[in-house]
């Protein structure tokens, strides 16, 4: 029978089958943050469980830490109790810990790749939601809720129901200004945020091929957005070569050994899919969300949709309320929407890739004057090899604020918050109510994208920002 | 965990597609590190007003909503965030059961962890019911009834639901899942020897 990659990596995982049930799966990597583990940890203190495989257990501190320069040293009691908790529990098990100390600290999402640790094959689970990221390596990942996380720290597998497949075919090529962001928007904002509810996403097609690592990271870590319980990418020589070298990968003859174990990680030509979508890629436009959820999208061509166009009286209702909380009129261009802050980061775009996209944009510019603009790599890593590009002077010299490591404005559990009614480009994951900080407005977009409208003013089609300085010298 | 066989209560309607865990419980409160003291800040940005009072225009600081432990929603609840501090601040507050015509999975599985039981109806039992929630004069009551997958509300509303034998049982007996997990620990172990011995050929 010919399988799919999903179908793969379930078969090679089950540990156990209930009858008509959920299957108990083996968990190769279990990723841990300050938000979601206390409690579990707590857990399993009060049962007095251990640990069972502290070794492939790695735990970061990256939601709640502030990204200033100061920032060992956090002002907010709370938060800090929160940081201080996920070192005495790191320490109690055993278990390998990136802390604000660390050269690697980083997004829980950014480090698993960048050390290596995310490996084609291998089972994912976090206590987040963004771990769907991790399955652009060929991997299966999932997000999961406190319990899971205790059940895994305990067990080390989880209990999850089979979900079903889907097959995303991105054809054609990508046009000039264009990238993954685009794509996994435009998928979501075609199916919902309920539309691949219950299945795990294979996104494929010559589009999907061409997508640097970074890239595909970008449209698995967005799977969630349409509720889909993970997404994944066959492995591929772009995935190798990502991760050649990298602190855990595999080497010498290791490695060999694992490229060819990696390599027939794919799906079986004739294998089945519950449901497959196909999108050309070549008729995507760059895409910005103007609602409240991140289905609600359009090409920064279009224009603010009217509710009396609605499909439903659900419909009407939700849009009427989105379009009052982002303080918008049905029928006006999205393109010229002037606003308030530019947010280049978060695990959907804060690696390396994503800020050289953002620089290139920025080179020659300068951020419009009102406009408070700040980039937050994803990883200390991230930032410096920005800084050994030279990026972080484009970024500053045009007028942004460089940031240290952490998930900052994407949630704003640290101090980096919108104020009510600030409108702001973003370069993170969901556009919810409040999310960025209460009453402020997010429109989610690419790291070009938000340049152009950190460089505009406002939001704007990258492909028609006016010459930059350095473009006219070199007679572009 | 409270077991959960049988439940009747006051209904409270909120007639909302793609309720976000952000909304149910918003990111200043995930600094805490116990499971308790969400209650109070669930919907908190939609329940309270910008000086702390409670909105009168949000349903759960209505009259009717008084004692109610039975949320009724749109589709898609609990989108979002796998934050679990969501059934926690749902479950606090004294909700036992959501009905909705579909649920995020992350939620829906944070919910069956909690002793909340997610219950899905059909679009057109979901409207029903907020037909009848509405034109109620005193609270709307219904019950649920786990073992027989069923709800009523005692004037003519039935409908059935499902939920996965494996997840009822744990609702209904109120089961430890990491105790129900251990009893198969041999399996367990002789995976992982087997996944340990790949790995490690892998590695020499
Ligand atoms: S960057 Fe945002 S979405 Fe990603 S893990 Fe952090 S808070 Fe979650």
């Amino acid at each position: 029978m010919p399988r799919t990659l999903f179908e793969k990596l379930w078969e090679a995982h089950v540990v156990h089958q209930v009858p008509e049930g959920p299957a108990l799966l083996y968990v190769d990597l279990h990723l841990v943050h300050e938000v979601t583990s206390p409690q579990a940890f707590e857990g399993l203190r009060l049962a007095g469980r251990p640990v069972r495989r502290p070794d492939l257990t790695v735990a970061t501190v990256d939601h709640n830490v502030p990204t200033d320069d100061q920032r060992s040293d956090i002002a907010d009691p709370v938060s800090r109790r929160q940081v201080d908790l996920l070192l005495t529990n790191a320490r109690a098990y055993g278990i390998e810990l990136y802390d604000l100390a660390s050269p690697h600290q980083g997004i829980v999402h950014v480090i698993g790749p960048e050390l290596g640790l995310t490996q084609p094959g291998m089972t994912i689970v976090c206590g987040d939601s963004h771990t769907s990221t991790h399955g652009a390596f060929g991997s299966l990942a999932f997000g999961i809720g406190t319990s899971d996380v205790e059940h895994v720290l305990a067990t080390q597998t989880v209990m999850f129901p089979r979900p079903r497949t889907m097959e995303v075919r991105f054809t054609g090529a990508l046009g000039r200004g264009v990238g993954a962001k685009d794509l996994i928007l435009a998928l979501i904002g075609q199916i919902g945020t309920a539309g691949a509810t219950g299945h795990v996403i294979e996104y494929t097609g010559q589009a999907i091929h061409a997508l640097s690592m970074e890239g595909r990271m970008t449209v698995c870590n967005m799977s969630i957005e349409a509720g889909a319980r993970a997404g994944m990418i066959a492995p591929d020589e772009t995935t190798f070569a990502y991760l050649m070298d990298r602190p855990h990968a595999p080497r010498g003859k290791a490695w060999t050994a694992s490229v060819d174990r990696w390599s027939v990680l794919t799906t079986d030509p004739d294998a089945h899919y519950d449901r497959v979508i196909e999108i050309d890629a070549s008729t995507i436009a760059p895409m910005v969300s103007w609602g409240t959820n991140p289905g609600m999208v359009a090409s920064i061509a279009g224009r603010v949709p009217d509710p009396a166009d609605a499909t439903s009286p659900e419909d009407r209702e939700a849009m009427i309320r989105a379009l009052e909380y982002m303080g918008l009129t049905p029928g006006a261009p999205i393109a010229g929407l002037p606003i308030d802050r530019v947010f280049i980061g978060s695990c959907t775009n804060g690696r390396i890739d994503d800020l050289r996209e953002a620089a290139q944009v920025i080179r020659g510019r300068t951020v419009a004057p009102g406009v408070r603009a700040m980039v937050v790599p994803g990883s200390m890593p991230v930032k410096a090899q920005a800084e050994r590009e030279g990026l972080d002077l484009i970024f500053r010299e045009a007028g942004f604020e460089w940031r240290n490591a952490g998930c900052s404005m994407c949630l704003g559990m640290n101090p980096d918050i919108l104020a009510s009614g600030e409108r702001c480009a973003a370069t993170s994951n969901r556009n919810f109510e409040g999310r960025q900080g209460k009453g402020g407005r997010t429109h989610l977009m690419s790291p070009a994208m938000a340049a152009a409208a950190a460089v505009a003013g406002c939001l704007v089609d990258v492909r028609k920002l006016s010459p930059s300085r350095d473009d006219v010298a070199i007679g572009v | 965990m409270t077991p959960f066989t049988t439940h009747t209560g006051i209904v409270v309607p909120l007639p909302r597609a793609n309720v976000d865990t952000d909304q149910i419980i918003p990111k200043q409160f995930l600094k805490r590190v116990e499971r308790t003291g969400f209650g109070v800040a669930l919907f908190h940005d939609w329940r309270y007003l910008p000086d702390g009072a409670p909105n009168p225009a949000f349903v759960l600081n209505q009259p009717r909503a008084a004692g109610a432990s039975i949320l009724l929603a749109g589709a898609n609840f609990g989108c979002g965030s796998s934050r679990e501090h969501a059934p926690w601040a749902l479950g606090e507050y004294g909700f036992r059961v959501i009905i909705a015509e579909s649920f995020a999975d992350i939620f829906f599985n944070n919910c069956c962890q909690n002793g909340i039981v997610p219950v899905r109806l059909t679009p057109a039992e979901v409207s029903e019911l907020f037909r009848r929630a509405d034109a109620s004069e005193t609270p709307y009551q219904v019950t649920v009834d786990l073992a027989s997958g069923e709800v009523t509300d005692g004037t003519g509303f039935r409908a059935s639901f499902t939920i996965e034998a494996y997840r009822r049982e744990s609702l209904l007996q109120g089961l430890d899942e990491i105790g129900r997990t251990q009893l198969l620990n041999e399996e367990i172990t002789a995976f992982e020897r087997r996944r340990d011995a790949i790995r490690s050929r892998i590695e020499v």
